[in-house]
């Protein structure tokens, strides 16, 4: 049995710790696929870099390694909201993403945003929106208003999805009454609340996986992500992405270094490589999201750039980026959603 | 009893060959495990810290939090059931999943052990081989297979026996039938453990006693599967307690186990505190009916 | 009495149905996500057209590979590290003489069970960076042997309850040494309890997800952590196309094992 372990220590050694014949390495921790492979093939090839890619599920779990202090990754990929937590709380490296050469290549309105200004710790990754998407073979017209989702019709009762993402319904819901986002006023929630659970008994589920419920038509409204709605889209034409009259939430995904990145070096290569228009387009045509670097367009598939789901209309609004709301708010959120659903 | 019925050398003194074989498991155990939730019990009497984990304040304010809440409006302190409402919800689907469980395998842990010697390996794992697909994936196609456009549905509609789809997904029934997909071998595996040992001349004796079919299987079948029951009921009920996808894909979110509550306290709620004294909680009940049972064990034997 | 009507006094009539039941329950969802690997489309359960797509992006794919054989390797080294640790302290907590300590040993091999996996995956993380164990396939390694130790204890004690400790004993008086009577009998009579044991850990160990996620370091992926990973922008087959390859890895194991056995039975 001893030998048993050894033989197979011995091989877990040599299998997982994988040949390291490149001039140094790149570990990436972010969402599943993500990162094109062919991206990864260029710039392994371009700078002799093995690059390795772990995934996370969540913010929360990315969030709970860096906090705890377990290292190890040179390159993540935090939602907006997130970069202003890592940033307060010193986790991330300060690389001047703004003076790098590929800088001149960053969209002006994505350069002095409010979770990085003047994109100290960061570069743009990808950009979307969370509307929501109606059927319009079961919802006729072209109304875009949340009272679809809120307060339904009898056509579509019982075919409803959420997403069960807590932020998202509750600051939606908002939205709907009117009242301001992350909003720490009990008496705002108490109606958020209220209006929440009088749409529940129509709600077929709180589920953030939309494409197959709009698909099989179990669903006939679902709040979603637009690259989500676009996939949906592809599958049956008859799906729209709405922009909600009354707002909706965007939010970007940025390139960082953690504090400690084994590789500083090779961190920086990479988030000045993302920022060449060639392979931002890379990221948009394989993950289906927009990212934020002038001249990728040229690169990008023609279908990917005239989707609705990537181009607002005019007429539209801009999505609201929120902020990490606070500590009393996240307590009240958290509050309304577990009597939502106890 | 012989007095060293199990004892691996004559050379070393019984007493201390026991200890040799138990002190590994528990070294490990108390050193991986229960220091860790030393640190989480340590956490559940601290302050949260803004986004995720703690600030070294006292506070027992976790633990008052499951029974009290400070109301919406006026901020005054009153009992809320909320927490005991998911908390009952649990033990209740746990326990039918248990119970359904134990229907499943007493008559399917019997079946595989009246096989012969090489189909019984097979049976066992012919249960098995589905669990090497994730957890996740099979709970999502399970939800498929429960669907209204879903095949069960298609085809009971196709037979002409039902009109409309049946409401097999998105509810507590769904709940049940994935807590007991995710855990059925937790129960047929011990469960058969225990009983391939079984003497088949003490059934064939007590016919020859004239005992009914009945009378001799809950007689003379069922006491030697007990310690697989014990060991399988526990093996199920457990888990199912803190289980989460079950409720989350095929209950469709709309309700929550505790293992949906601790699970959102350390992710989008960001109260580590709470959900470590959740957790607590959880572990002291279960505990106290595990003791509960050793005890009831342990007395059985005595008698015996 | 004949030996058909002995046999027939041995079956209870309707268990035969129920466990063909049982295994049409474990299979029905199983043949679904089989069948839409071989799905054309992006979806998993809208059928568009035959083809074998999916199964060339897994065989591109290094990364969801190299999780595969990762979550193997780990599975079988954990569920085997935990089976011969929950052995020992089954034979030592079974058959014990002293009323004293047994209940404390029982509820500590028992613990990892009660504890929500959430909870146990922060623990561990803050507890291996407080004392300074770096994240890697060593920790997920120790993680999994813990949180296995119950799974294998179980059903091994469920075996070696009441068994007949009449038998090693007499073989001890036979056999010159205990240890020899250990192998020779009573490791027989348990191996349907440690076959058991094994197999619930090694299924225990493969699907776990949310302690592996905390407690990986960098370069250290397993199938879970790569499937959940994936959630974010769908689920397409190729996660089908996968499972249906852990699956035929299975049934091909099995089968291997069962031509072995009837090659050693002939020798």
């Amino acid at each position: 049995m001893k030998s048993l372990t050894v033989f197979t220590a011995a091989l877990l050694a040599s299998v997982l710790a994988g040949p390291a014949f490149a001039a140094g390495d790149l570990f990436i921790y972010t969402w599943g696929e993500y990162t094109p492979p062919e991206m990864v093939a260029k710039f392994e090839k371009t700078y002799d870099v093995k690059v390795h890619i772990d995934t996370y599920d969540s913010m929360e779990t990315m969030l709970a390694k860096l906090k705890s202090g377990a290292g190890g990754y040179d390159i993540i990929v935090p939602g907006h909201d997130t970069m202003t937590i890592l940033v307060r709380e010193n986790l991330l490296e300060p690389i001047n993403a703004a003076n790098m050469p590929n800088y001149k290549n960053v969209d002006e309105k994505w350069r002095d945003v409010f979770w990085d200004k003047g994109r100290v710790y960061s570069a743009p990754w990808a950009w979307g929106s969370t509307g929501f998407v109606v059927d319009r073979a079961v919802v006729k017209g072209n109304d875009t208003s949340l009272k679809i989702l809120f307060e339904p019709d009898d056509t579509v009762k019982g075919k409803i999805n959420m997403l069960r993402d807590v932020n998202d319904v509750i600051n939606m819901a908002l939205r709907y009454l009117g009242k301001p986002r992350c909003n720490e006023n009990p008496e705002d929630l108490k109606a958020v609340l209220d209006l929440l659970s009088s749409q529940k008994p129509f709600v077929k589920s709180y589920n953030s996986e939309t494409k197959e419920l709009l698909v099989s038509g179990e669903a006939a409204v679902s709040m979603s992500w637009n690259g989500y709605a676009m996939r949906a889209r592809d599958e049956k034409p008859t799906l729209e992405y709405i922009y909600p009259k009354e707002g909706y939430t965007g939010w970007m995904d940025n390139v960082a270094v953690p504090k400690g990145a084994p590789d500083l070096e090779n961190a920086k290569l990479w988030v000045n490589f993302v920022m060449a228009p060639e392979n931002a387009a890379m990221i948009t045509n394989y993950a289906r999201y927009s990212n934020g670097i002038k001249g990728s367009e040229a690169f990008v598939e023609k279908a990917l750039a005239a989707a609705p789901e990537l181009n607002p209309p005019s007429d539209v609004a801009a999505p609201e980026f929120l902020s990490a709301c606070t500590p009393a708010t996240t307590k009240l959120y958290d509050r309304v959603w577990t009597k939502l659903l106890r | 009893m012989s007095a060293r019925p199990l004892a691996l050398s004559s050379r070393i003194p019984p007493g201390l060959a026991r200890a040799g074989l138990l002190w590994p498991s528990l070294a490990i155990i108390l050193l991986f495990m229960v220091a860790p939730i030393g640190i989480m019990f340590t956490y559940s009497f601290l302050t949260a810290a803004p986004y995720g984990g703690v600030e070294w304040t006292f506070s027992g304010a976790a633990y008052t939090e499951i029974l009290f809440e400070r109301d919406f409006l006026d901020d005054s302190l009153a009992f809320t059931p909320d927490y005991l409402i998911i908390v009952a919800r649990s033990v209740f689907q746990a326990a039918i999943a248990t119970v359904l469980c134990l229907l499943i395998s007493v008559p399917t842990a019997y079946y595989i052990a009246t096989r012969s010697d090489r189909a019984k390996n097979i049976w066992l794992f012919l249960i098995t081989i589905p669990y090497w697909v994730n957890l996740l994936i099979r709970t999502i196609a399970l939800l498929f297979v429960l669907r209204g456009d879903g095949p069960v549905n298609s085809a009971l509609i196709d037979l002409g026996l039902i009109s409309q789809p049946l409401p097999l997904s998105y509810n507590g029934f769904a709940i049940s039938l994935g807590l007991i997909y995710s855990f059925l071998p937790f129960m047929v595996l011990p469960l058969y453990s225990a009983f391939e040992r079984f003497d088949f001349r003490l059934l064939d004796a007590a016919y020859d006693l004239y005992a009914s079919r009945r009378v001799a299987f809950f007689r003379i079948v069922l006491p030697v599967m007990r310690p697989g029951l014990i060991a399988g009921s526990l093996l199920v009920f457990i888990p199912s307690i803190g289980s989460y996808l079950a409720p989350d894909i095929l209950g469709g979110g709309k309700t929550l186990m505790i293992g949906n509550l601790i699970g959102t306290q350390f992710q989008a709620a960001r109260n580590w505190p709470f959900g470590a004294a959740l957790s607590m909680i959880l572990l002291t009940i279960t505990l106290i009916v595990l003791l509960w049972l050793a005890r009831r064990a342990a007395r059985q034997q005595q008698l015996n | 009495m004949s030996t058909a009507r002995m046999r027939d006094l041995r079956t209870f009539s309707g268990f035969g149905l129920l466990s063909v039941g049982c295994a049409v329950f474990l299979y029905a969802p199983i043949v679904f996500l089989t069948l839409y690997s071989f799905n054309d489309g992006r979806s998993v359960s809208q059928w568009t057209g035959f083809s074998f797509r999916w199964y060339q992006t897994v065989f591109a794919n290094q990364n969801i590979q190299t999780a595969a054989v990762n979550s193997l390797l780990i599975a079988v080294t954990a569920a085997t590290i935990a089976t011969v640790l929950a052995l020992g302290a089954a034979i030592a907590t079974v058959n014990r003489r002293s009323k004293s300590g047994g209940e404390g040993a029982y509820v500590v091999l028992t613990f990892p069970l009660m504890v929500p996996e959430i909870v146990t995956a922060v623990a561990s993380l803050v507890f291996f960076v407080a004392v300074g164990i770096s994240l890697g396939f060593v920790t997920i390694l120790l993680a999994h042997i813990v949180f296995c130790i119950p799974f294998a204890y179980l059903p091994i004690k469920a075996r070696l309850e009441g068994m007949d400790e009449t038998l090693p004993s007499a073989a001890a008086d036979l056999y010159a040494s205990p240890a020899k009577a250990f192998v020779r009998i009573t490791l027989p009579l348990l191996v349907p309890g440690l076959l058991s044991g094994w197999l619930l850990a090694f299924i225990i160990s493969l699907d776990d997800f949310i302690i592996t996620a905390l407690v990986a370091g960098p370069g250290a992926t397993t199938l879970p952590l790569h499937i959940y990973g994936m959630l974010r922008l769908g689920m397409t087959p190729e996660v089908n196309a996968i499972s249906t390859l852990m699956l035929a890895a299975s049934t091909a194991l099995v089968l291997l094992s069962g031509l072995l056995g009837q090659a050693g039975r002939k020798h």
